[in-house]
């Protein structure tokens, strides 16, 4: 395997739905080039970072303004139940 | 904490709930995933205003179609579909024109941009993330990703859809998505490493082998 075919494959491989034959050949290019391998463990960085990273914050106002909005819809379209 | 509670009801059933009529159920979908959709409309158009409008947009599509929910999909999928679709509505029209480059498949197939900066991180991503900058920085590099690329690594690496949900969200094939994915990754990589890698680590030369 080359470099460049490493890259190709590089979405499934840090996915873990990379077959596992190609797995095979993908470790055993990784362990014979260091750069591939720190391309790797930075990938994965990369993803647990913004997978990590701080929610936005809501507004207070607007979650309630979005929850009176949302009551007023709930209530156009269901007239005839009972409320609450 | 955690015994305190009865445990969670699915979200299946409270679409279930709200459609024979129970307001509270929609209320509690609407608290479980708010937060994210809000984020999600936040990464896709930064700024505020317009997450907020895209967020009650989808919550009132949600509440409008929820009787055609049939739960082929996960609810959270369902919703950031609507979600999504109502972000890129409003980038198209900041662009003023429908960008017909959207649903084309990449034409640049695999060939994504070459790793340059190689190098070993000099510190985790756990104390990272405890740095207030680090928000800033990662914020930067999304932002200056195209914009078909970015959306689709919002939706599959921080919203955590699976590729063919991102597809189908998005409306384009899986084949696509890993193509945009992998040139959104490898171009976050570049970015963050020149900033959090060590340059005394820094491996030299990755040439074609």
């Amino acid at each position: 395997m080359k470099c460049e075919e490493l890259l190709a494959m590089l979405n499934e491989y840090v996915d873990g739905t990379v077959d596992p034959a190609i797995c095979k050949e993908f470790e055993r290019h990784m362990a014979g080039c260091n750069p591939c391998q720190v391309v790797v463990d930075n990938i994965r960085k990369t993803i647990t970072l913004y997978k990590k990273g701080e929610r936005y914050e809501m507004p207070v106002e607007f979650r309630e303004r979005l929850h009176e909005t949302l009551r007023i819809k709930w209530r156009e379209r269901h007239p005839a139940k009972r409320r609450g | 904490m955690s015994q305190a509670h009865p445990p969670p009801v699915s979200d299946l059933e409270l679409v279930r709930q709200a459609n024979s009529g129970r307001q509270e159920a929609f209320e509690e979908l609407t608290g479980r995933y708010e937060e994210r959709v809000f984020g999600l409309a936040m990464r896709m158009l930064r700024h505020q205003q317009d997450a907020e409008d895209v967020t009650q947009q989808a919550f009132l599509s949600a509440l409008e179609n929820l009787n055609r929910f049939r739960g082929e999909a996960r609810f959270a999928t369902w919703l950031f579909r609507i979600a999504t679709h109502a972000a890129l509505k409003v980038l198209r029209k900041r662009k003023g024109a429908v960008s017909l480059e959207w649903a084309a498949e990449d034409s640049d197939g695999m060939a994504a941009p070459h790793p340059e900066y190689i190098a070993d991180w000099r510190e985790t991503p756990e104390k990272l993330a405890e740095r207030a900058e680090t928000r800033r920085l990662l914020d930067e590099a999304l932002a200056a990703l195209d914009e078909k690329h970015r959306v689709v690594f919002i939706l599959r690496d921080v919203e955590g859809l699976s590729v063919r949900e991102t597809a189908e969200a998005l409306g384009i094939s899986e084949g696509n998505v890993k193509v945009r994915l992998l040139r959104a990754r490898l171009e976050l990589r570049e970015r963050l490493t020149r900033e959090f890698g060590d340059p005394r680590k820094r491996v030299a030369g990755h040439g074609a082998r």
